[in-house]
């Protein structure tokens, strides 16, 4: 059938344009505006160039949090997918197991964020604390409003507990879509486990897989509320990553001006990294 | 309406109306050869005119920040090396 080319139809996109003008354009040109500027409130603004942009481009705090935030973001995704893939695999196909474990599953994704940074933060504290005070009876010295390890390992922890479920159902839903046809085939042939995961699971999941590093990525680089709740980004700064980073340095410190240069690199970043993922995703699909 | 909360100085203004011109300019390239020029480039996927501008436009962010991080804060010469970069990108991609 021939398709019919309208388009008058991009009239109905229009609304959509003046939500996203309103919710995204505008904030951004402000924000832009903020980053040549200099202020010290009242809506009095000094010019003051690409200063700030040259400030963070060479202040050691932002690579620092931008090099923790990558660290972070890498470290959750190499545990997160493949515990998420082979919580997966394990999972029941059929029967009374298949509710059970999804609902299980799908719990930790309906608590709210600044919920699970306090469940943490009480969780792993040493005084009162199931985690904290079952560590430190074992002889362990676990601390993390002291010690840095302590506190990479409990945001690290808290962020698989509570996004696993997401890679989990991501790629049960892709496991599913497989017909028994294939295992049967697969049986046929003398297939081994690994084959079977290797040249029929993981091709089925390859999409899905691909949606999940994507969200749990962007989540992750833009983690803020658990981290903030159970650290407040310490010790020191050692959990500062680069939201936090940026809300300390905009509602904190009230610096607009480096704030506002700090997110439109930060934004920047976030664009490419999308960018790469979407392409990367859009053309294995079409590849195939 | 009053925009004076938004801050706005005469060289952001210039240079969002230089991006929203480079917008329009995408659609009358459009309407006069519809189609978006699809082509398989250097970078070995499927790229139509917007691709190559929002390539362009991303890549030349990233040229200028690199260039008042790592070697001026005279960005004249970045700008040139992202207008030539734009060219290949939309000779070549």
């Amino acid at each position: 059938m021939e398709k019919t080319w309208n388009n008058k139809a991009w009239f109905l996109v229009l609304p959509v344009l003046l939500l996203v003008g309103f919710s995204a354009v505008i904030p951004l040109m402000t924000v832009v505006n903020y980053s040549v500027q200099d202020t010290f409130g009242n809506n009095v603004f000094f010019w003051s160039g690409l200063t700030w942009f040259e400030q963070v481009l060479h202040s050691r705090r932002f690579h620092e949090a931008l090099l923790r935030n990558l660290a972070f973001s890498f470290t959750i995704l190499a545990i997160q997918i493949p515990l998420g893939i082979f919580i997966a695999l394990n999972m029941p196909r059929k029967g009374i197991g298949v509710p059970i474990c999804l609902v299980l599953m799908a719990l930790p994704l309906l608590i709210p964020w600044n919920v699970v940074g306090t469940i943490w933060q009480v969780f792993g504290r040493v005084d009162i604390g199931l985690l904290g005070r079952t560590l430190a009876a074992m002889g362990i010295n676990y601390n993390y409003a002291t010690d840095p390890v302590a506190a990479w390992v409990t945001v690290i922890v808290m962020d698989v507990w509570h996004w696993t479920s997401l890679v989990v159902l991501l790629c049960y839903a892709g496991l599913v879509s497989i017909p028994d046809a294939y295992y049967q085939a697969a049986k046929i042939d003398g297939a081994s486990r690994w084959s079977v995961f290797r040249y029929i699971q993981l091709p089925k999941m390859h999409r899905v897989l691909l949606i999940a590093v994507l969200l749990r990525f962007m989540d992750s680089f833009m983690i803020y509320t658990e981290p903030f709740v159970v650290t407040g980004g310490g010790p020191g700064s050692t959990t500062t990553f680069l939201s936090i980073d940026l809300v300390k340095m905009a509602i904190g410190q009230f610096d607009l001006g480096p704030a506002a240069a700090m997110s439109i690199i930060y934004f920047l970043i976030i664009l490419l990294l999308s960018w790469v993922f979407y392409t990367v995703m859009t053309n294995y699909d079409s590849g195939r | 309406m009053n925009f004076a909360w938004m801050a706005w100085t005469w060289p952001t203004a210039i240079f969002f109306i230089t991006i929203f011109a480079l917008i329009a300019a995408m659609g009358v390239w459009e309407y006069f050869r519809p189609g978006g020029d699809p082509r398989v480039g250097i970078l070995r996927f499927e790229t139509t005119r917007g691709d190559r501008l929002f390539i362009s436009l991303l890549g030349s962010s990233f040229i200028n920040l690199a260039w008042l991080g790592l070697v001026d804060t005279n960005l004249w010469w970045s700008l040139a090396l992202s207008v030539a970069y734009a060219i290949l990108v939309f000779r070549y991609v």
